[in-house]
Order: C-alpha cells, then sequence, then structure tokens
C-alpha cells in the first residue's frame, strides 16, 4: 500500500503541490491524472525522495519514508520510472537491466535479468546492445523492465505513454495489467493521457494546480463527462 | 547558492545613489572624473608622505590594479575567464623594453600607447578565437597561453633569452622636475616617478574602463554573461561583444605591463609566469568579481599581504624563501573560501552587509 | 633516422604519461563537469611524498606506492570537503575554486618541502642502449612508464567494465538523479571517481618525475598538456584522452626534437586552439556541433 498525506511541495514561491492525500490499494493501479502543470510529476518526484516537501507525510506499507533518500527508496521497495524514459543510454542494456537490481542478492542477477527479457522479448534480443540504439517504446520497456528487476512492492510511472504509438502503449499497459494481476504490483500511474491510464486503471485520481479535485473509481471518472471536459480534455 | 558575478551584479545595481547622483543627474562621467581627481589627490598626498619603498610598492600596486582592472571587466561582467594576462602583461612589458632602447627612445606616452597598442592587437587575435570557448575550454586555452609565452619569449634572442632586457627609464622631463620641486617641495627620484605614472595610468584606465561599464557596452556584456539566447534575441551579437571585452581586457594588461616593466626595470620569463595569471585572478575573486573597487582592494592585497604574513612566518621560524610562500596560501585559501561562503568578494559582501544594515534600519 | 627513432621513443614515454594525466582529467570531468585545473599540483605533493620517504631510506616502490595512496585520499578529501559544494553550481565558480586549489597546494608545498630543485630516483636505468655504435633512446624508465600507464590503464577498465562498484559509478557519471533512483549512492561514487583520478594523476606525476628533477611547479605545464590530450579526445571519452595523450606525446616530441623544446608549449596551445575551432568535440566525435 502506498499513501500519501498532505504533501505539500514548493519550488521557490511556487506552490507546484498543495495538500495532496490519496491511498493507492495493492495490487491496483491508480492514475494521477491532470494537464500539464498539474503537479503530476512534481508528486511523483516527493515521493520518492528526489525533491524535498514542505509538509506532509509519504507512507509506505504504513511506514513513513518522507525523509528518506531517494537513494534508499529501491531498497525499500519503492521504484520511480521518471518522465523522459530515463534510460542510461550510454550503458548497454543488459548493464540497464543490472542497476535495476543493485539491492538484490549478486546471484539472482543473471535469472532476473533473465525474467525481464522473458516478460520483455525485444530486450533479450538488444541484450548487449548499447541503450542508444533502442526505440521509443523499447526503451519505456527498459525502464520499466530495470524499476521489475527491484522487485518493487510499489512502482511509480511517470507518462510512460508519452511520445509513443498507440500500439506501443496499448501494449505497455497490457503487460502492466497482467503483473499487477500476478505479482500483486502496486502501480501509481501519472498521465496526460487520460483516457488510455483510465482504460487500465481501478482508481484515478485528478490534480488541477497541486491540488486534488476528485478521486473515484476509474470507471465512474471516465463515466463522469464534465469533469472529463473540465480536467482531463476528453 | 547565487552564482558570483549575479551577486556581484546585484549588489552593485543596489547600491545607494549617494548625494553626487543626485546632483549629477545620470550623467556618470563628470562623477568619474571627480572621484579620478580626490584619487589621484590622495595618491599625490600618500606618495609625497612615504619613502622609497612605500613608493615603489605602490607602483606594483598600481600595475597589478591595472591588469585587475581589465580582468575584473572580462570576467566579472562578460564571464569570460583569462588565466592568461600574465602573458598579456608580459607582451606589453617586452614591447615597453623594446620601445624604450635604442638611442632615440619614444616620449613616455607613446611608449605606453606602443605596449597597449601591441598588446591589444594579441589579444584581439586570442580574444577572436577564445570568444567561441566557454567555461572550463576558455580557461585551459588561456592557462596554455600563460605557459606558452614564457617559451616563445626564450625562442627570439632579441628578447634576451632568461636573463631577459634591462629596461632603461626614460629621462623624467625637466618641466616634470621643475613642476614636482614646485608642487612638493622635493626632488622627484624615479621611483617616485613611475609610481605617480602608474597611478596615472591606473586612474585614467579606471575612469575609462567604469564609463564602459555603466554604458551601453557594459549593459551588452551583462546580457551576453547572464542569458546568451536572450542577448541573442536582443539583437546583441555575442562573438563581437565578448571579443570587445576581451580586447578591452588585453590592453589593460598590455598598459600595466608597460609600468611593470619600468617598475621593475627588467623583463623576464620568470616574471610572467603562470603565477602571476593565477595571482590576478585571485585579486579579482577577492576583491569581488565586476567591481573595480574590488580589483583595487585585491592589488592593495597582493601588493601588501606578502611582506606581512612573510614576516609572521619568519618569526614564526620559516626561512625567508618559505616564508614567502606564505602570501600564494593565503591567496589560494581565501579564494576558497570565497568562493564556498562569499561568493560576491569583499566589496559585494561588504554592499550586502551594509544594505541588509540599512534595510533593518 | 636516429632522431627519428628518438623523438618515437620519447614520444612515446611522454605520451604515455599525457595519456595517464589526460584520463585522470576526463574521469573527474565526465562525472561531475569540472576540469580539475588542481591535478597537477595534487600530482606534485603526492610525489614529494614519495622524495621523503625515499630519502629515509625506503625503497622505490615505498615510496611509490604511498604516493598512489596519497593521491587517492588527496582526491577524495578534494571532492568531499571542497568540490562537493560547487558541483552543479555555474561553471565558472568550480573552474576558479580548482585554480585556488592550485595556488594553495603550490603554495603548501613551497612552505612544507621548499622551492629549490630536487633530485627524484628512478626505479630502472635512464640511459638509453647502445647497439653498436649507435645509441637508442630505449631506456628501462621509459619501459617502465609506458608498462605502468597500460597496467593500470587495463585495472580502470576491468573495474569499469567487469564489476559492480564500476557499473554505479559509470551510472553515476551519466545520470546522477536516475542512479539515484536506483539506489546508486551518487556522492560516494563520485568522491571515489576523484580518488581513482587523483591516483592516476600521481601516477604521471611520479613518471614524469622519475631519474629528473622536482620542484612545485614541475607539473604545472603537465596540467596543459594533460588538458590539450583530454581535448583532443573529447574530454568525455576515456579512450579518446589516452589516444589524445598518445598523439601529443609523439607531437610535442617531434617539436622540441626539431624546433627546440621552448616551442612546446606554444605547440601545445596551437594544437588546442586548432581542435577547439575545428573539431570541438575532439578528433574522434561523430557530430562535430558542440558547445566548448
Amino acid at each position: 500500500m502506498f499513501e500519501v498525506r498532505d504533501l505539500t511541495t514548493s519550488y521557490g514561491p511556487v506552490r507546484a503541490l498543495d495538500g495532496v492525500s490519496f491511498t493507492a490499494r495493492e495490487g491496483r493501479v491508480t492514475a494521477v491524472l491532470g494537464a500539464n502543470g498539474a503537479g503530476k510529476t512534481t508528486l511523483l518526484r516527493t515521493a520518492s525522495g528526489l525533491v524535498r516537501p514542505q509538509r506532509g507525510q509519504v507512507l509506505l506499507e504504513g511506514r513513513d519514508i518522507t525523509r528518506t533518500p531517494a537513494e534508499d527508496m529501491a531498497r525499500l521497495g519503492l521504484a520511480h520510472v521518471p518522465e523522459g524514459r530515463g534510460v542510461i543510454t550510454e550503458l548497454t542494456v543488459e548493464e540497464n537491466l543490472r542497476l535495476g537490481g543493485l539491492h538484490r542478492p549478486a546471484r539472482t542477477r543473471a535469472a532476473d535479468v533473465e525474467r525481464i527479457c522473458r516478460l520483455f522479448p525485444v530486450l533479450g534480443e538488444r541484450h548487449d546492445a548499447t541503450a542508444h540504439v533502442l526505440s521509443g517504446g523499447e526503451r519505456q520497456m527498459l525502464v520499466i523492465g530495470r524499476a521489475l528487476m527491484a522487485a518493487p512492492k510499489v512502482l511509480l510511472l511517470d507518462e510512460p505513454s508519452l511520445g509513443l504509438a498507440p500500439r506501443i502503449v496499448a501494449q505497455i499497459f497490457g503487460l502492466l495489467r497482467s503483473l499487477v494481476a500476478s505479482d500483486g504490483l502496486t502501480v501509481v500511474l501519472v498521465e496526460q493521457n487520460a483516457r488510455s491510464a483510465l482504460s487500465i486503471a481501478d482508481v484515478g485520481v485528478v490534480l488541477n494546480l497541486g491540488k486534488v479535485v476528485v478521486q473515484d473509481d476509474a470507471a465512474a471518472l471516465a463515466a463522469d463527462e464534465k469533469l472529463r471536459h473540465a480536467y482531463l480534455g476528453f | 547558492m547565487p552564482t558570483t558575478t549575479e551577486t556581484a551584479e546585484k549588489a552593485h545595481a543596489a547600491e545607494p545613489r549617494g548625494g553626487l547622483r543626485r546632483r549629477w543627474g545620470n550623467s556618470v562621467l563628470p562623477r568619474h572624473l571627480t572621484l579620478a581627481a580626490l584619487g589621484l589627490l590622495a595618491v599625490t598626498v600618500v606618495l609625497e608622505t612615504t619613502g622609497s619603498f612605500a613608493n615603489s610598492q605602490l607602483a606594483s600596486m598600481a600595475y597589478l590594479g591595472i591588469a585587475a582592472g581589465g580582468l575584473t571587466v572580462l570576467t566579472g561582467l562578460n564571464g569570460q575567464l583569462s588565466l592568461g594576462h600574465g602573458a598579456f602583461m608580459a607582451v606589453g612589458a617586452y614591447t615597453t623594453a623594446l620601445f624604450l632602447d635604442g638611442d632615440n627612445p619614444l616620449p613616455l606616452p607613446g611608449v605606453l600607447a606602443a605596449a597597449t597598442l601591441v598588446t591589444l592587437l594579441v589579444g584581439a587575435a586570442v580574444g577572436v578565437a577564445a570568444a567561441r570557448l566557454h567555461g572550463p575550454y576558455i580557461a585551459g586555452a588561456t592557462l596554455a597561453l600563460a605557459v606558452a609565452v614564457p617559451g616563445v619569449v626564450l625562442h627570439f634572442d632579441r628578447l634576451g633569452g632568461e636573463q631577459g632586457l634591462g629596461v632603461r627609464m626614460p629621462e623624467t622631463p625637466a618641466w616634470v622636475l621643475d613642476a614636482a620641486y614646485f608642487v612638493t617641495g622635493s626632488e622627484l627620484n624615479p621611483t617616485k616617478y613611475v609610481a605617480y605614472i602608474g597611478w596615472a595610468a591606473l586612474v585614467v584606465t579606471y575612469v575609462l574602463l567604469a564609463n564602459l561599464m555603466r554604458g551601453r557596452v557594459g549593459r551588452t556584456w551583462r546580457a551576453v554573461r547572464d542569458d546568451e539566447v536572450a542577448a541573442e534575441i536582443a539583437g546583441v551579437h555575442l562573438g563581437r561583444a565578448r571579443v570587445l571585452a576581451f580586447v578591452v581586457s588585453t590592453a589593460c594588461a598590455g598598459l600595466a605591463g608597460a609600468v611593470m616593466a619600468m617598475a621593475v626595470r627588467i623583463t623576464a620569463p620568470s616574471g610572467f609566469s603562470l603565477t602571476l595569471s593565477l595571482t590576478l585572478l585571485s585579486a579579482v575573486v577577492l576583491g569581488g568579481l565586476g567591481s573595480l573597487t574590488g580589483a583595487l582592494i585585491g592589488s592593495a592585497l597582493l601588493t601588501f599581504l606578502p611582506h606581512l604574513v612573510t614576516g609572521v612566518g619568519v618569526d614564526a621560524g620559516l626561512t625567508d624563501v618559505r616564508a614567502a610562500e606564505l602570501a600564494p596560501a593565503v591567496y589560494g585559501l581565501t579564494m576558497i573560501v570565497v568562493i564556498l561562503v562569499a561568493p560576491a568578494g569583499i566589496t559585494g559582501t561588504v554592499r550586502n552587509l551594509w544594505r541588509r544594515r540599512r534595510g533593518a534600519a | 633516422m636516429q632522431q627519428l627513432l628518438t623523438t618515437a621513443l620519447g614520444g612515446l614515454t611522454l605520451g604515455a604519461v599525457y595519456a595517464a594525466f589526460a584520463l585522470a582529467l576526463c574521469l573527474i570531468w565526465r562525472s561531475t563537469r569540472i576540469v580539475n585545473f588542481a591535478q597537477a599540483p595534487m600530482a606534485m605533493i603526492t610525489t614529494y611524498i614519495a622524495l621523503v620517504i625515499i630519502d629515509a631510506g625506503h625503497s622505490y616502490w615505498t615510496g611509490f606506492a604511498a604516493a598512489l595512496i596519497g593521491g587517492l585520499l588527496l582526491g577524495a578529501v578534494v571532492e568531499r570537503v571542497v568540490v562537493r559544494p560547487v558541483e552543479g553550481k555555474a561553471e565558472i565558480n568550480a573552474v576558479i575554486l580548482t585554480l585556488g586549489l592550485f595556488i594553495l597546494i603550490h603554495a603548501v608545498a613551497g612552505i612544507v618541502f621548499g622551492s629549490r630543485y630536487r633530485s627524484f630516483p628512478a626505479p630502472f636505468g635512464v640511459r638509453g642502449l647502445t647497439v653498436g655504435d649507435t645509441s637508442i633512446a630505449l631506456t628501462g624508465f621509459g619501459v617502465f612508464t609506458v608498462v605502468a600507464v597500460v597496467v593500470v590503464m587495463g585495472l580502470l577498465v576491468l573495474l569499469f567494465r567487469y564489476t559492480e562498484v564500476g557499473l554505479r559509478m559509470r551510472a553515476a557519471a551519466f545520470n546522477q538523479e536516475v542512479a539515484r533512483i536506483l539506489g546508486v549512492k551518487v556522492g560516494r561514487m563520485l568522491t571515489l571517481g576523484w580518488a581513482l583520478a587523483a591516483l592516476v594523476g600521481s601516477l604521471s606525476g611520479l613518471l614524469i618525475a622519475g631519474g629528473s628533477l622536482v620542484h612545485p611547479a614541475y607539473m604545472d605545464s603537465v596540467v596543459v598538456y594533460g588538458f590539450v590530450a583530454a581535448v583532443l579526445g573529447g574530454l568525455d571519452s576515456p579512450v579518446g584522452s589516452v589516444i589524445g595523450g598518445m598523439l601529443l606525446g609523439l607531437s610535442l616530441s617531434a617539436v622540441s626534437g626539431y624546433l627546440g623544446s621552448e616551442l612546446v608549449p606554444l605547440a601545445a596551445l596551437v594544437i588546442l586552439m586548432a581542435v577547439l575551432l575545428l573539431r570541438p568535440g575532439g578528433l574522434f566525435s561523430h557530430h562535430a556541433e558542440r558547445r566548448v
């Protein structure tokens, strides 16, 4: 379970996140939606310790991780896939994957890499290639695979559909859905593309100007025409 | 933490507008000229009331101040770093030595102008290349220049090799001697004469630099330093602005080299080592980048601090040679501390404190 | 012919040293975007440490090891204490900071060890081979220099390519934020990077000093040559730095042999400017457009 309480973050005088609270339940996909500048990315960056909040708490399975440094999050079971992919393009596909499993026992590393490559066969084919030769979709698979290397309890995904062809987005989202079903993974999915996100999410949280406007079942949100027009753009 | 130059600049912008400023309206030239006249008067009083050793120290302060003034314009206002100003001083110094040589040397103003001009041309050539470089690259390139110039000097026999060239002092014109005697009531010795030349050159340089800095050119330089893209959109030709800053700055170094040649009486490669370039940089960093007052304070420290700390070192039981290294140790350490703690340098920090106190009152 | 051979052999030896120094600059540049101009005096002071130990009657190798370890520690301390606060800040501040360190370490060496020239021993002969009646400038120490540099580079390749620490260090150098969220202690990796770089720098200091004279300024020109070599190689690429170092060593050796040693620094300056203006990304870059 992943929870934020009254989370507030500012960049200088600009308040990017203003008292945000919600709970992402175990084995569910929670979509965080909203327009550009609503505070979605800041929410994830604050949650994973890259940005210090002014106030509020972040709880991972009931444990307060608000002041935990970002480099300790992976060990605690929180994986963050940043916006813009975050592939380290100078390293090979395999090295990128290995980085994901740094805190896992070294002897299972090879097996972990193999497991991810089974999940994403393209990565297996490109195993020794430098990551900068990968396409956008392959890079997205690589960063998700890398996050899964850590065997996280909670996965924070920032705009995984950004710049990808609809077919690829569908493929990635389908895979995510099956992972949630099989491993009981908790996913917090930040998306501007609300329609696709709601199609795989169980719950939706809508942000506007750093505040939660509404949170409800994904199906209910998708059915609310007024809300869709006002905040979700479809 | 704000960048070094920004802080100094902000402090500068918020400088309290004094009474003089109000009286003269927006024109800065009369204000600078008044300050210059007052400065010259103060220099005269000091030079006349101190002995020969202090006079020669003040001459050193003058040439360091001229070079540091040029460097602070380049680094503080335009954001370019030069580790090669010692090399440009060498160009000025050797030009001076050559022009003062021979049976019919040029008169003094001609020599100073020639040294400035020759250095300016060399500076323009380097500046055109350097204008395309940034940060560490320009630092590395000018560092290479500082290391290369002494070797080049050795390559040409005419320049006197390791021993260097002796510098013949120009005859002090009779009218100057008469005027000096008439005004001060004492004989003008060559040491004092050079100190006067140096300070006159410094005052002229600073008035020119101060006007440049406050005017359109200075605004252009700052614009390029703060945001290249914005400056370019505003119609500033980036390359031209950078080259101009470099040329102005090297011209100052050339003039400084000329005064140095006369003050030291000899120009040799060892006088223009990398240390000189780095010490100049430390002077402008200590004083506060982009401020002429800071450059002057920095050069005063460079001049008077060594004597002081060397004395302390000798008292503490160090040999003379080792104690002489205490001064650079202090510069280096202070440079580090300034960058870490007070990036605005001495003048900027004092201004900030002053503003804070006024704000509180 | 003999002159050519001498020039080439001298160039190879010098090139190996420049390559090591360029590699040190490159390692630091890659991870922290800082050109460590203080690398020269740092290497100088560790060489003095070796000299003091050797003069006290210990073996050359004890001094050698002490200098390398000293370099490792010095690099770590400098990064952690002085450089950390300016990382990611305006680049001019970092440059000024390393220059402040430059002046400070110089002066400290002058105070502690004195400014006079002192001779530094070499573990192998510094006389050339004699074949028949021609002498070849192939010296035992020259061979040692090349071997030492190659060995250290090989070890670094092993470290970076095949160990987990190496992987962490590379991740931290290429993308600090991503490395952090993957659990890499980036600060620690940067400290380690500086330490290793300073060790390599110290090695080049020891190799330059061997069989020659040391004084506080003896490494000053080497920082220029190392910088030029690193820029030749693109400043970002360790392999490029090494090749750049070898090329520069050969070129400067040729300048010294045929034109005069006093022109060597000028030649380095000319090469540097030519590279920066014509191929700013280094000799081996695929894309010429690069902000320098």
